[in-house]
């Protein structure tokens, strides 16, 4: 059973790591999943958990995953946009838990982003 | 929607663009009567009357007032399958309420889902916002309140993996003593 004892060492733990990590902010690559109705229909909450969860078990630094409202494409939803600075934004379109590991995997750590799973093979 | 925990979701959205900074939830249980009551209530900047009318019309939609769409009325609907009903009431300057009945004997009753999934999302995307979810079941009752838990995290974010995973493991568990689950 957990109990509010186990979120104090948890807090004791959190604290020794934030002191060696410093996100550096500016060059952060941001993920962002779309949590409209839409998307929220179409299952974007797994996706969502899914980036929160492979980001922290890979414990990736400077890289934040964020929520936003319709994207505009909702036939295409669940829509995750891939936001690193200097770069493009690359579109994820009809995500799912499994496609969002393996954009963590090659795209996030591997900086390959996945052709086949963006909004451009989706419309050709 | 597949779980009515998906609505809540969606639901606080509108809560979050309203720009509260209290949002509760509340799931009433009453077996006996076999209803389910699912409520979401904010201090968010409310909306006129007109406002409230409109936003249980799926085809009202402004791209200034975009926060309204299909969520309401999805939510509505779900309610209203069961032979249940939705309410929504709201203040300008002081919030908006929107409290769905369910009947949970009803062919048409979604389940409610994954609850500690949707206010772990909440939580953590929204750290700045007090969430205040309370579950109750045949006179047993859950609190999980985040001005609590920021307490006693001190500095550390409620974003950090570690406490998003204690709390949904934490909410999981403790729903299911209301139940009569086991607690070892």
């Amino acid at each position: 059973m957990k109990t509010l004892e186990e979120l104090m060492a948890i807090r004791e733990n959190a604290k020794k790591k934030m002191t060696v990590r410093e996100d550096t902010g500016d060059d952060n690559i941001r993920i962002v999943v779309g949590m409209a109705t839409c998307g929220i229909a179409a299952g974007a909450r797994p996706v969502l958990n899914a980036f929160v969860d492979e980001i922290a078990k890979r414990d990736l630094k400077g890289v934040t995953v964020s929520q936003t409202g319709c994207i505009g494409m909702c036939q295409y939803e669940p829509i995750v946009e891939v936001l690193e600075p200097g770069k493009e934004k690359v579109t994820y379109v009809k995500m799912t838990a499994e496609k969002a590991v393996k954009v963590v995997n090659d795209h996030i750590v591997n900086g390959n982003p996945i052709v086949d799973f963006t909004v451009g093979a989706a419309t050709k | 929607m597949r779980e009515l925990s998906l609505n809540v979701l969606d639901i606080a959205q509108n809560s979050i663009a309203a720009r509260a900074s209290l949002i509760q939830i509340e799931v009433l249980e009453r077996t006996a009567e076999h209803t389910l009551t699912v409520g979401i209530y904010d201090n968010g900047c409310g909306m006129t009357e007109e406002q409230v009318q409109s936003v249980l019309d799926p085809f009202y939609t402004t791209r200034t007032t975009r926060k309204v769409g299909m969520g309401v009325p999805l939510f509505k609907m779900a309610a209203e399958q069961t032979g249940g009903h939705l309410t929504v009431s709201s203040k300008v300057g002081i919030g908006t309420n929107i409290k769905a009945v369910f009947h949970t004997d009803s062919v048409d009753f979604t389940p409610l889902g994954d609850m500690a999934s949707t206010v772990t999302t909440l939580v953590s995307m929204n750290p700045e916002i007090q969430f205040l979810y309370r579950h109750k079941a045949d006179g047993k009752e859950f609190v999980f309140d985040t001005a609590e838990i920021r307490e006693i995290l001190g500095d550390v974010p409620l974003s950090e993996h570690a406490v998003m995973q204690w709390m949904r493991e934490f909410i999981e568990e403790n729903t299911k003593t209301l139940y009569g689950g086991v607690t070892e």
